[in-house]
């Protein structure tokens, strides 16, 4: 039997594997964008709206900064292999929602293919599992 | 001060050392003491986050006023501002500040347990994002904007290391070659293991008075706090900050004119009545070594791209034009958060004293600190003679 794939995270991304997206919120007052989404109070100092539509955010980006992990992170990091293998982290800014956003590259890319301002998009992969579960986490995947 | 290490007692004892010098320093007994603010370690149980009765007990207790302050790594800003705000709304003549931490080993993490509304718990569990990385993404900015090198975040530690190595109170009391630090591991690239800042135990204290109370008691060789800033970003701030996985979005409301840490430090200069123009020697926050170069810039000590030309001509080191981080920075001292922020004005203390021995900035006659705390908090402090 499969096992059912959770957001790691209710509420932040689509589960839709094929175009997943992070879900943000775009303020009903003052049209300003949020990751994550507000709930309740829009931060834009002049501004007093506690309404806001949920928006998917751009799917793409371009890379702000990158590094990577050479050492596996402290809990509550669940790491993806064992032993631990470094990963590569990206902040990536949309051009829309001008805003940055992190997370890690795909394993498929290592620090070294990367540069700032190189096109990324969104994915999703399995962060952790358990018995029943795949908890699913977002990724930025070399475009193109 | 109590010297910084990895010494594994209770927090309480490192801040009672400090507490007892600064005030034989001051010439100042206990008793006279008439509030206490204290800088918490939210590391340490209860005792942490009470810590202005925590010290105040240890020392005896002695009927005094006190505060507890929490800003993160800003913490000892926030208290050094809760005593010197009652002394000049003239509630108070003599203040002490008091901060001191016992840290666990490796990377700083989250404290125990399931708290998924936490961006400080999420951002481990979701994305595996350190502290180092957050470093990591300043500094690849500042080789990609201003061509800062391998060979500059070398210099950065061997420079600070050079001045650590003569202060009694750091925790590392070593000095680097360039090569020793460039073949150092990569952690989060581009930051090696000797870019990086580790976590200590250590702690400081200060003793702050009226300009009344230091002339009645013929207080000798005091400085002046000049300013505090305390102060939070506005919004929308686009700078990434630890904790956060997201920036706030411009795409509505442009950025302020003057980025967070910049702002930080000028509302500083602004309450002081100067510029940075003015400041003789730094204590900035150098989790890494690009971040010294970054907190140069944001503190208006030299235009934005010409910290790593500053470096290289010497003129950040002791002897050079704008020394920073003569105490050896937190490069030679290690993170002890709710102390480092105090620690930096006993150095600028010592320095405008003419007391720092071989680390003196000749002539030193006003300095400036620059700290920040996660979730928005601000710290610099201004000192004069
Ligand atoms: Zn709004």
């Amino acid at each position: 039997m499969s096992k059912t794939k959770v957001a790691a995270k209710d509420g932040w991304f689509t589960l839709d594997e094929a175009a997943p997206a992070l879900i943000g919120s775009r303020c009903n007052g003052c049209g300003t964008y949020a990751f994550p989404a507000e709930q309740v109070y829009c931060k834009n100092p002049a501004c007093d709206s506690e309404s806001f539509e949920q928006v998917e955010l751009s799917r793409s980006g371009r890379i702000w900064s990158y590094t990577n992990a050479c050492y596996q992170p402290p809990a509550p990091y669940i790491p993806t292999t064992d032993p631990f293998e470094p990963f590569a982290l990206a902040a990536v800014e949309l051009e829309a929602e001008k805003l940055i956003v992190i997370g890690q590259m795909t394993p498929d890319v290592s620090v070294e293919d990367l540069k700032i301002g190189m096109p990324v998009e969104l994915v999703l992969d399995v962060g952790w599992e358990d018995d029943e579960h795949q908890y699913m986490v977002w990724r930025w995947k070399r475009a193109g | 001060m109590h010297p910084w290490g990895k010494w594994g007692k209770p927090f309480v004892e490192y801040g009672v050392k400090a507490a007892r010098e600064a005030l034989a320093d001051a010439g100042v007994e206990w008793r006279e003491v008439q509030f206490v603010a204290g800088a918490n370690t939210i590391r340490n149980g209860y005792p942490g986050h009470v810590s202005g009765a925590t010290f105040a007990q240890a020392l005896g207790w002695n009927g005094c006023q006190i505060s507890s302050n929490y800003a993160a790594c800003a913490s000892g800003s926030m208290a050094i501002a809760s005593a010197r705000n009652r002394i000049m709304a003239g509630l108070c003549d003599v203040a002490l500040v008091v901060g001191a931490d016992t840290t666990p080993k490796g990377f700083l993490a989250p404290t125990g347990g399931d708290r998924p509304d936490d961006p400080d718990w999420l951002r481990f569990r979701l994305q595996g994002v350190t502290n180092p990385a957050y470093f990591a993404f300043y500094a690849r900015r500042r080789m990609e904007l201003y061509g800062m090198t391998d060979a500059d975040l070398a210099q950065v530690k061997v420079k600070n290391a050079k001045a650590g190595a003569q202060n009694p109170y750091a925790r590392y009391r070593k000095e680097f070659t360039l090569e020793d630090v460039q073949q150092s591991p990569m952690v989060a690239d581009p930051l090696r293991l000797l870019h990086i800042c580790a976590t200590s135990d250590g702690g400081a204290a200060l003793v702050l008075c009226s300009r009344e109370y230091a002339e009645k008691k013929g207080l000798a060789n005091t400085v002046r706090i000049r300013a505090v800033s305390t102060a939070t970003p506005t919004y929308p701030s686009t700078h990434l900050e630890m904790p956060d996985l997201a920036t706030d979005s411009a795409a509505v409301v442009p950025p302020p004119e003057r980025p967070f840490r910049s702002a930080v430090v000028y509302a500083a200069y602004e309450e002081a009545g100067i510029g940075p123009e003015d400041v003789d020697v730094a204590e900035v926050y150098d989790l890494s070594s690009a971040m010294e170069l970054d907190w140069i810039e944001q503190a208006g000590l030299c235009g934005e791209g010409e910290a790593e030309h500053l470096l290289r001509n010497g003129d950040t080191a002791i002897g050079g034009r704008i020394p920073v981080n003569p105490s050896g920075g937190l490069g030679a001292f290690g993170e002890a958060v709710p102390a480092q922020a105090i620690a930096q004005v006993c150095e600028l203390t010592w320095q405008l004293r003419g007391q720092a021995g071989p680390r003196q900035v000749e002539g030193a006659k006003v300095g400036v600190t620059a700290n920040q705390g996660l979730f928005g908090h601000g710290s610099s402090v201004i000192v004069s003679v």
